[in-house]
């Protein structure tokens, strides 16, 4: 009767490299077996961790693929048999040629792995923002992020924009990341490795989206409650797009007159202890920017779709779409969350 | 002169009142006693912590889930891991040195019988204190239970700023109480080796066992260090107005996790080694050949202590180290891949040339080596930094480190409870019981641990209780809680095979496996005071000598 294993999963795995790689090749025109995959890059720093990874992943296999076979070979050919004579086979008890061989081998394939991988963290480490790259600080929260352009100055949550970079002329995004609280993590697998935001410790993390689109990542660092639902949203445009969207970030509130009703309600009761309305009396910082709230596509640092009713509940009961998060319920009665509401959808 | 005045004194054994049975037991300084009890009490425990992982489970089956509320999968993850590393393994690994360690180099007992069951009461309590803060944690809102910081407890999540009541608490003062007790046992397994070997057994003839427990109880008293610190620092802050970790008055949540990683991989080191331990003395009864290279093998578990005190900080690639540090611990980390490595060639050339049998012992030790194998690469891949930008932190780390502790370690340990029971028992397990152990278990693995690492890859992270849909993740978080039950299974069918066997096993005499160690020359169970008279030896497999006159070990040594 044999132990071991009945499948090869280090096999499997390569298959599936190279699987998700291929599905990869061809992502333009169909999701590559899911929006987060790290096989799918499309930033130079994701790109260059693909390619050393590629390499580990060689290695690695074949080094499985050598020693698995001698495993499954000496279970099989020295098991005893039902012939045996009981005696005892020989004993061996060891080989210095042979030890010195499989040491000096793997010493070697380690020098190998090693320069490679430090190669690579020269590449990513190392690199400097250039005249033209756009410089971002993202803040993480519990469990929001927000998202400041002091160069241009825009502040916003949640939603991440920057422009595409062309790898000819690149105009790569440079991100500090900071806390104000805990531990989190900034992690879009397809644009670059993950860095943590630790307070009291700044980091610099790069992105150079080459390809237009939605890319989607969440907080990788537990940091309470609701850390599984601390997502990432990031909008690569092209640059005339990304800058008409800076412009009308910059641009404070809209003011309509039709929902004065909500606005009165916004601005003495609590919202504006923890949000702020450029323009107006509301300038809390505990909480999203809420100028440009209609401009995203989801709340909540995307546990919801951003519809009426997902604001409306939100306001009304943030438990039951993100229960343990900070948000308080409002304690509003229906008149002013429907005219609460109302005066939200203005802010475009 | 009359007869029926002569009174014959009863010859039958009395029974004893319960009592003092159980007197006996919580005052035994025994080390075969103390060794059941941590074994025992890993048992109970392993229970809780499969529950745990159990309840997680179902509640990843699918995107969305509402089987349990984040704040109690919070606390769930956090208690698991806490349960599994310090109040499982850990006690298997200590109690089944306590009771072979001094067996196997014909001493009598440990060095401090006394330090010894002191260790073992400080752990027990340890666990028990964790587990009281279900009840009395209490505190403001959202604060009472158990802690919900994860088992390595980063600052600032464990400020009282955000870890509002008591819960972080516990966890604290469990992990401080029995740091001591595993810093005791360390030292009595230190002293023990290096002073109570029998005549004829300098330290290059005892078994690899006793040296991989020796390698083993050095990297506690260095590993544990740290940690108590690490805990009394934070106690410090949260009670007595320090600011070590309290990022918002200028402390360093990274001082936090460089402390605590110093402990917390050179701890791994602690739980894996031992598994070494069991496999190198399994391996070679059941292929009926002497261990290959010994003193390689030694040298490379000294090897495997010494670098593995230096690569901790692989466990912190993402948090914005300079290149330098990060270049310098991939190197580190790469470079315990050497020894380690040798080590499984060594038992592979072990078993070369042998005479295998499949029993069960021999069944989980094989599936140990195939699987440190896998979890050995895949810890290679995660020592590349860039690499580990992208897989840390994510499932393709939880599938990892639990292919080791589960897919070696836990194997092994599985591998040395049956080669063993027949000796701290006295009765045979069931055989064939065991190997439908061995079968449900590695499938339940493998479903579970093999399809863990696609979620990783395709960029699930770690420690959320629920997870978007139509981000690939689904039908693999399937498959791996699918897997948990076969897994449990095994487990049930494990237990009811030691229990059956304990009372109904048929009498496994001294020496049912033919093996060569020095436990193997006594009566099963040993008596208390171990062997009728003090061995001497002169080999490295004393009953080789005594079953071969004609051809003993040490013409060959």
């Amino acid at each position: 009767m044999l132990g071991g294993k009945t499948s090869n999963p280090m096999g499997v795995l390569q298959i599936f490299v190279f699987v998700l790689w291929s599905a990869a090749a061809s992502e333009a025109a169909a999701p590559p077996l899911g929006p987060t995959n790290i096989f799918a890059p499309v930033s130079t720093p994701a790109k260059s961790i693909f390619g050393l990874s590629i390499f580990v992943l060689t290695v690695t296999g074949a080094i499985f693929v050598v020693v698995f076979t001698l495993l499954v070979y000496s279970v099989v050919k020295f098991r005893k048999r039902r012939n045996d004579d009981g005696r005892e086979p020989p004993q061996v008890y060891g080989s210095n040629q042979v030890e010195i061989a499989w040491t000096v081998i793997p010493i070697l394939i380690v020098v190998a792995l090693f320069m490679a991988t430090a190669r690579v963290i020269a590449d990513i480490q190392k690199a400097s923002p250039s005249a033209n790259a756009i410089e971002v600080v993202a803040i993480g929260h519990q469990f929001w992020w927000e998202y400041r352009y002091p160069g241009l100055h825009v502040v916003t949550a949640n939603e991440l924009h920057v422009p595409v970079s062309d790898p000819g002329h690149p105009t790569p995004t440079f991100i500090k990341l900071l806390s104000a609280d805990t531990d989190h993590s900034f992690w879009i697998p397809r644009l670059a490795g993950k860095t943590d935001l630790i307070p009291n410790h700044p980091n610099t993390m790069w992105i150079d989206p080459q390809q237009t689109g939605i890319y989607l990542g969440q907080c990788a660092q537990y940091c309470g409650t609701q850390h599984a639902k601390m997502l990432l949203r990031v909008y690569v445009q092209p640059r005339d797009e990304f800058d008409r969207w800076i412009q009308q970030q910059r641009q404070p509130a809209s003011v309509s007159s039709v929902v004065s009703e909500g606005r009165r309600v916004f601005e003495t009761t609590a919202c504006i202890n923890c949000h702020a309305v450029a323009g107006t009396v509301a300038d809390g910082q505990f909480g999203p920017d809420l100028t440009h709230l209609m401009g995203r596509e989801t709340i909540a640092a995307g546990a919801a779709p951003n519809t009426r009713e997902n604001l409306r509940l939100w306001i009304r009961n943030p438990e039951a779409i993100k229960p343990g998060s900070l948000m308080p319920a409002m304690e509003l009665n229906d008149q002013e969350l429907d005219a609460l509401t109302g005066y939200l959808e203005t802010l475009r | 002169m009359s007869t029926d005045a002569i009174v014959v004194p009863r010859t039958e054994p009395v029974s004893r009142p319960l009592v003092d049975t159980l007197h006996e037991w919580v005052t035994t300084v025994d080390h075969k006693r103390l060794g059941a009890l941590y074994i025992v009490y890993a048992l109970l425990f392993l229970m809780i912590g499969g529950i745990e992982a159990g309840i997680m489970r179902v509640q990843l089956i699918r995107p969305h889930n509402d089987f349990v509320s984040p704040q109690v999968f919070n606390r769930l993850f956090t208690m698991h891991g806490t349960t599994m590393i310090f109040f499982v393994v850990m006690p298997l690994v200590f109690g089944f040195a306590n009771y072979l360690v001094p067996l196997m180099i014909g001493a009598r007992d440990m060095a401090f019988p006394r330090l010894n069951a002191f260790s073992f009461w400080l752990t027990a309590f340890g666990g028990l204190l964790l587990y009281f803060s279900l009840i009395g944690a209490n505190g403001l809102y959202g604060a009472g239970n158990a802690p919900d910081v994860g088992w390595f407890a980063y600052a600032p999540l464990t400020s009282r700023t955000f870890s509002v009541g008591h819960s972080t608490d516990y966890w604290t003062l469990a992990l401080l109480v029995s740091g001591f007790g595993s810093i005791g046992t360390a030292i009595n397994i230190l002293t023990t080796i290096l002073c109570m070997r029998c005549p004829g057994m300098i330290l290059g003839k005892m078994p690899l066992f006793a040296w991989l427990n020796l390698v083993m109880a050095g990297m506690v008293v260095l590993a544990i260090s740290p940690l108590t610190a690490a805990q009394l620092m934070l106690l410090v802050d949260r009670y007595l107005g320090g600011h070590f970790f309290d990022t918002q008055a200028g402390g360093s949540a990274v001082v936090w996790m460089h402390f605590f990683w110093v402990f917390g991989h050179p701890e791994v080191y602690v739980l894996v080694i031992p598994a070494f331990a069991f496999v190198s003395e399994i391996v070679p009864v059941f292929s009926r050949k002497a261990i290959f290279g010994y003193p390689v093998m030694v040298a490379a578990t000294i090897c495997i202590g010494f670098i593995g005190m230096s690569v901790w900080a692989h466990h912190m690639f993402t948090v914005g180290m300079s290149s330098n540090a990060n270049s310098f611990f991939v190197l580190s980390t790469m470079a315990i891949a050497v020894p380690t490595g040798i080590k499984i060639f060594n038992w592979l050339a072990t078993m070369w040339g042998g005479k295998i049998e499949f029993k069960t012992p021999m069944l989980f030790c094989i599936g140990f080596l195939f699987q440190f194998l896998m979890a050995g690469l895949t810890g290679i891949m995660l020592g590349a930094a860039p690499f580990d930008w992208q897989l840390g932190n994510s499932y393709f780390v939880v599938a990892h480190f639990h292919y080791v502790i589960v897919g070696a370690i836990l194997f092994a340990i599985f591998g040395a409870f049956y080669y063993w029971f027949p000796k701290m028992s006295g009765k045979m397990y069931n055989e064939t019981l065991g190997r439908l152990h061995f079968w449900l278990f590695l499938l339940g693995f493998h479903l579970t641990f093999d399809f863990m690492h696609i979620p990783g890859l395709l960029g699930m992270p770690r420690r959320i209780y629920t997870y978007e849909p139509g981000r690939g993740w689904d039908t693999w978080n399937f498959i791996v809680t699918i897997g948990v039950f076969f897994q449990a299974f095994g487990i049930v069918v494990f237990v009811a095979n030691l229990m059956w066997s304990y009372f109904k096993g048929r009498a496994a005499g001294s020496d049912p496996w033919d093996a060569w160690t020095l436990e193997w020359s006594t009566t099963s169970p040993p008596p208390a005071y171990n062997f009728v008279s003090v061995p001497e030896i002169k080999s490295r497999r004393p009953l080789w000598d005594l079953k071969h006159p004609d051809d003993p070990d040490w013409k060959y040594e």
